[in-house]
C-alpha cells in the first residue's frame, strides 16, 4: 500500500493458439496493487482465454507471467496452483455448494481444526468476521441457498479473498445482479481496492466500467489494442476500440440519405408497446413497417437478441402488448407468432437451429409442417419440390436433399434454415446473427437476399455484431444498451460514428 | 462387386439387428434340427418353435413399439410398463367379475382397462413432459406403486375368470389356425407405423428427440409431443396387459409382465435404436423383441432351466450389443474397405 503503483501482475507477450485460430497474440497485461482494471473486448476478443491462461485452466505457448513477490516467471498449471500464487477467481456462475452453510462454503477444503476435529465454533466466528469486513451481517450457519444470488456472489468473493488477497479476478460477476446488488458489489470492490488488492474486472456493461474502474485494457481478435486510464478514454472511443474502428476515420463515412420519407406511406406491420421480458429486456416500443430492413445494434449482452426473442415468443414476453397488422396478438409460444406470419433464425445455429440428424428436406419442411398441423402431412412429392426449389434458389451445396444437415458446412446449414422459413412465406423475418461463422462469399449472398426480400414487401429484422454489414443492409436501426432500447436511427442518420455514439451513450452530443 | 454390395448392406440401419436374429435362429437349426418345423396340432392350430416364438413375443413387440416412441422423443425409458400391465389386468378382471358370466360386456371391460392404462401413460407423460422430471424417476413411481394399485383393485387375490371366451385374446379364436396375440401384435405395429407415416407425428418425434429447443423455435410443442409418446406407451402396455392376462385367464398382480420393461428397453436397443433419442426404427424394435424371445425359447429348447436362463441370456445379449456397437462397426468398415481395395488391386494386376 505504501507504493500505490506497485505492479502485482505482469503478463508479457502471451501467445496462445487453438487449432486453426490464434486466440492470443503477444498480449501484455499489467495489474497494479489497489486498482480495479477492466478487461474489455467483444465476443472472441480473447478476454476469457487470457483469464484462463493466467489461472492455469489453459496452457500458453509463449510469453511470461510475473507475480509480485515471486522470483522469476510463473506458470500456473492448475487453478489451485494459481490460488497458491495469490490469484483468486470468481466466475459468473457461482461455484459454491448451495446446500452447505455460508461458513462451510467459505472454509470448505481448509477447515480450521482443533485436535484433529473440525472446530465449528472457530469456523463460524471467522466466517462472520470475514463477512463483517465487507459490512455484511448474515447468519453464517444458514444454508447458502437461502440467500440471494448477489449475496452468494459476495460469499464467493469473501472466500476467494480469504484464501489470497493479492489478485482477484471477477469474471462477469454482475450479469445476474440487479442495480442495488451491483452497487453493493461495487462497495465491496472499492473496499478491497483500498486494502491494496488488484482486481481484474471482466464485464460488458460500459456503465459499470466507468463507475468503478481505474484502468481499461482492450483486446480485439486476440490482440492487445491498448491500456488506458479511464479518464483518458471516453466511451465512444472505447466502443470504437472494441469494434476496431478508429473514431476519427469513421466520421468521414456517411451514407447518402434516400427515400426515407416514403416511410410514411408504408404500412405498419408490427407494433410493440412496452413489450418486455423481465430479466433480459426492459419494456420497449418498436414499430416495423412492411418492406423495411430494421437493424438492431448494441454490444454483446445489450439485449438485441432478447428484443427479437420477445417479439417472436422464443422467450415469452411477460409485459406489454404486441400488435400485428393492427390486431392484438397473444403469443405464448413460437407457433403463435408463426401463425401471424413471423419467422425466426436464431443466433445459435447449432443449438437452436438445425435438427442435426434429420435430412436437408426434413429440416426445411418442418416449420411449414408445424404450421399446418400434425394431421395434414405435406405430401412427399410437395416436400421434395419445395426443398429442391429452395436448394436451387439459395444455392445450397449439398450432396442430395436426403443428406443429414449435420454434414453440411455452416454457411449451407444457415441457408437451409433460411429456406425453412422462406417456405412458410413469412411477412416478418427475424435474422439473429445470420452470417456469424460463415465464409465471406456466403455472407454477401445472405446480405443480398435480405435486401431482396425487403424489396418484395417482407419486413426483415437484422441483428449483427458487424456494423458495416448492417449499414449495407438496413433502412433503420434500433440501438440497445444494457437491456434498454436507447434510440432509433433513421436511414439519413445511419453512419458508423453515429451508431457508436448511441451505443456508447452518456456523451451523445460529443 | 459383391463386396461393395456387402458394404452397402452393412450400412443399412436394420442390417445388424437382422443378422443377430438370424444368428440366433441358425444356432437353433444346428442344435435342434426340428426347430423350423411347423405342424398343425390336434386342435387345428399351427404349432412349432417359430410360431411359439412369435406368439410369445407378442406382448414384448407391443411394449417395444410404445417404448421406441418414448426413447425417441425424450431420450428416456418408461420402466412402469410391466406394472401398468398388471393394473390393466386387474381392472379388466375386477370389471368382468369371477362369476359364471361377465358383469359387463367384455368389449366394455377391454376398453375400460386399456383406457386406465392410457391414463397411467398420460400420468407418466405429465411428469416427464410438463414437470420435466427425469423419465427414469418419473416412471419409477408407477413401477413401484403400480403392482400395489393392482393388488388394491383385486383385493390381494388372484382373480380367475371362468367365462371361456376370455381366453381367446391370449390363445386362439375357435377355427383360426394362428394364435390371436400374433394378429394383435401385427395390428399394433401396422397401425402405429401408419400413424407415424401418414401424419407428421414420426417426424415431430424425431425432431423433438434430436433437438427440443430448435423444435420449439420452429413451432413444435415439444412438451405435448413427449406427453403423447408416454401416453401412447401406456396404451401399448394396456394392450399387452390384456393379452398377458388372457393367456392365464386370471390376474396375478405380482407376476404379470414382471421384468418385461427391461426386455422392452433391450428390444429397442437391440433394434439398433439409440437410447439417446432422435432417429428411430420401429421395425428394428420389433426385430429386437423377436430376437429376445427367440433367445429365451431356444435356450429352453436346449434344456437350460428357467433359473439359469438369465445368465445365458446375458451372455448372448452382451455379444449382440457388442456386435452393434460403433467400435465394432468401425472395425467392419475398416475390413471391408481393405477387401475392396484388395479386390481393385487384383483387378488392376490382371
Amino acid at each position: 500500500m505504501e507504493n500505490k503503483d506497485r505492479e502485482v501482475l505482469k503478463m508479457r507477450n502471451i501467445h496462445k493458439t487453438f487449432p486453426g485460430v490464434v486466440a492470443l497474440s503477444n498480449v501484455d497485461f499489467t495489474l497494479r496493487a489497489g486498482e480495479i482494471h477492466a478487461l474489455m473486448g467483444e465476443n472472441g476478443a480473447g478476454k476469457s482465454t487470457l483469464i484462463k491462461v493466467l489461472t492455469g485452466v489453459e496452457e500458453f505457448e509463449r510469453g511470461q507471467i510475473f507475480i509480485d513477490g515471486i522470483d522469476g516467471p510463473v506458470i500456473n498449471k492448475s487453478p489451485q496452483e494459481a490460488q497458491m500464487n495469490g490469484i483468486s477467481t470468481v466466475y459468473q456462475e457461482i461455484n459454491l455448494c448451495p446446500n452447505l452453510s455460508v461458513a462451510e462454503n467459505i472454509f470448505i477444503g481448509r477447515e480450521i481444526k482443533k485436535r484433529g476435529r473440525i472446530d465449528w465454533k472457530a469456523i463460524n466466528k471467522r466466517a462472520k468476521e470475514i463477512l463483517a469486513n465487507f459490512n455484511i451481517d448474515i447468519d453464517v450457519t444458514k444454508q447458502l441457498s437461502n440467500y440471494s444470488v448477489a449475496m452468494q456472489q459476495m460469499v464467493a468473493i469473501a472466500r476467494a479473498i480469504d484464501i489470497s488477497s493479492k489478485i482477484l479476478i471477477l469474471d462477469e460477476p454482475t450479469s445476474s445482479l440487479d442495480e442495488m446488488e451491483v452497487e453493493r458489489l461495487f462497495e465491496v470492490m472499492r473496499k478491497l481496492k483500498s486494502q491494496g488488492t488488484g482486481i481484474i474486472f471482466v464485464t460488458h456493461f460500459l456503465e459499470q466500467v466507468y463507475a468503478v474502474c481505474d484502468r481499461i485494457t482492450v483486446l480485439r481478435n486476440g490482440g492487445l489494442v491498448g491500456e488506458y486510464k479511464v479518464e483518458n478514454l471516453p466511451r465512444v472511443q472505447l466502443v470504437a476500440k472494441m469494434m476496431g474502428k478508429e473514431f476519427d476515420d469513421l466520421a468521414s463515412i456517411k451514407k447518402p440519405a434516400n427515400e426515407s420519407e416514403i416511410k410514411e406511406k408504408r404500412e405498419v406491420l408490427i407494433e410493440a408497446k412496452e413489450l418486455g421480458h423481465s430479466g433480459t429486456i426492459k419494456p420497449f416500443n418498436l414499430t416495423i413497417h412492411k418492406g423495411e430492413v430494421i437493424g438492431l445494434a448494441g454490444l454483446l449482452g445489450s439485449g438485441r437478441s432478447e428484443l427479437a426473442r420477445a417479439i417472436y415468443g422464443a422467450d415469452k414476453a411477460d409485459m406489454g402488448e404486441l400488435r400485428v397488422k393492427g390486431k392484438k396478438c397473444h403469443i405464448n409460444a413460437p407457433i403463435d407468432s408463426m401463425k401471424v406470419g413471423m419467422a425466426f433464425c436464431p443466433e445459435n445455429r447449432k443449438e437452436e437451429g438445425i435438427i442435426a440428424d434429420l435430412s436437408v428436406r426434413e429440416n426445411m419442411i418442418l416449420a411449414l409442417q408445424a404450421k399446418r398441423g400434425m394431421f395434414r402431412l405435406i405430401k412427399r412429392k410437395e416436400q421434395e419440390e419445395l426443398t429442391d426449389k429452395f436448394i436451387k434458389l439459395l444455392q445450397i451445396k449439398t450432396a442430395s436433399r436426403e443428406t443429414p444437415i449435420k454434414q453440411l458446412s455452416g454457411g449451407n446449414q444457415q441457408k437451409v434454415i433460411l429456406g425453412r422459413w422462406l417456405i412458410t412465406e413469412p411477412d416478418f423475418l427475424i435474422l439473429d446473427e445470420p452470417t456469424r461463422g460463415i465464409d465471406v462469399g456466403t455472407k454477401t449472398e445472405i446480405q443480398k437476399l435480405v435486401v431482396d426480400f425487403a424489396s418484395k414487401g417482407m419486413a426483415v429484422m437484422f441483428i449483427s455484431s458487424e456494423i458495416e454489414e448492417m449499414l449495407r443492409t438496413v433502412n433503420r436501426m434500433a440501438v440497445l444498451r444494457d437491456g434498454y432500447k436507447v434510440g432509433e436511427l433513421e436511414e439519413s442518420e445511419l453512419s458508423q460514428d453515429r451508431i457508436m455514439k448511441v451505443i456508447a451513450g452518456g456523451e451523445t452530443n460529443a | 462387386m459383391h463386396k461393395e454390395l456387402f458394404k452397402k448392406l452393412t450400412k443399412l440401419r436394420l442390417f445388424w439387428p437382422i443378422v443377430c436374429l438370424l444368428i440366433v435362429l441358425l444356432v437353433n437349426l444346428i442344435k435342434t434340427p426340428t426347430f423350423f418345423n411347423i405342424s398343425i396340432n390336434s386342435n387345428g392350430v399351427l404349432y412349432g418353435f417359430l410360431i411359439d416364438i412369435i406368439n410369445r413375443s407378442s406382448e414384448l413387440i407391443i411394449l417395444a413399439v410404445g417404448m421406441t416412441l418414448c426413447v425417441a422423443a425424450s431420450a428416456g425409458t418408461d420402466i412402469s410398463v410391466g406394472s401398468v400391465m398388471a393394473i390393466t389386468g386387474a381392472v379388466a378382471c375386477y370389471a368382468l367379475g369371477t362369476g359364471g358370466s361377465y358383469n359387463m360386456p367384455y368389449f366394455l371391460a377391454f376398453i375400460l382397462a386399456v383406457f386406465v392404462a392410457t391414463l397411467c401413460g398420460a400420468w407418466n407423460g405429465f411428469l416427464v413432459a410438463k414437470l420435466k422430471i427425469q423419465p427414469m424417476v418419473a416412471t419409477l413411481i408407477l413401477y413401484t406403486a403400480g403392482r400395489g394399485i393392482a393388488q388394491l383393485i383385486t383385493g390381494g387375490n388372484i382373480l380367475y375368470i371362468k367365462v371361456d371366451n376370455f381366453k381367446y385374446l391370449g390363445s386362439v379364436f375357435p377355427g383360426v389356425p394362428v394364435p390371436t396375440p400374433i394378429f394383435v401384435a401385427i395390428l399394433v405395429v401396422i397401425l402405429t407405423s401408419l400413424l407415424l407415416k401418414k401424419t407428421a407425428l414420426g417426424m415431430y418425434i424425431q425432431s423433438v428427440g434430436i433437438n427440443a429447443k430448435a423444435s420449439r423455435l420452429l413451432g413444435l410443442n415439444s412438451t405435448f409431443i413427449i406427453f403423447l409418446a408416454y401416453t401412447f406407451c401406456g396404451l401399448c402396455a394396456g394392450i399387452a396387459g390384456m393379452i398377458a392376462t388372457s393367456r392365464i385367464y386370471s390376474i396375478d398382480a405380482n407376476n404379470v409382465g414382471l421384468n418385461l420393461e427391461m426386455d422392452a428397453i433391450l428390444a429397442v436397443a437391440l433394434g439398433g435404436n439409440s437410447l439417446a433419442g432422435g432417429k428411430f426404427s420401429l421395425a428394428g424394435s420389433v426385430i429386437g423383441a423377436i430376437t429376445i424371445q427367440a433367445l429365451s425359447t431356444s435356450l429352453y429348447s436346449m434344456g437350460v432351466s428357467a433359473d439359469q436362463l438369465p445368465v445365458y441370456k446375458a451372455i448372448v445379449v452382451v455379444i449382440i450389443v457388442a456386435l452393434q456397437s460403433k467400435e465394432f462397426k468401425k472395425f467392419v468398415k475398416h475390413v471391408t474397405q481393405k477387401l475392396i481395395l484388395k479386390d481393385a488391386g487384383e483387378k488392376v494386376a490382371q
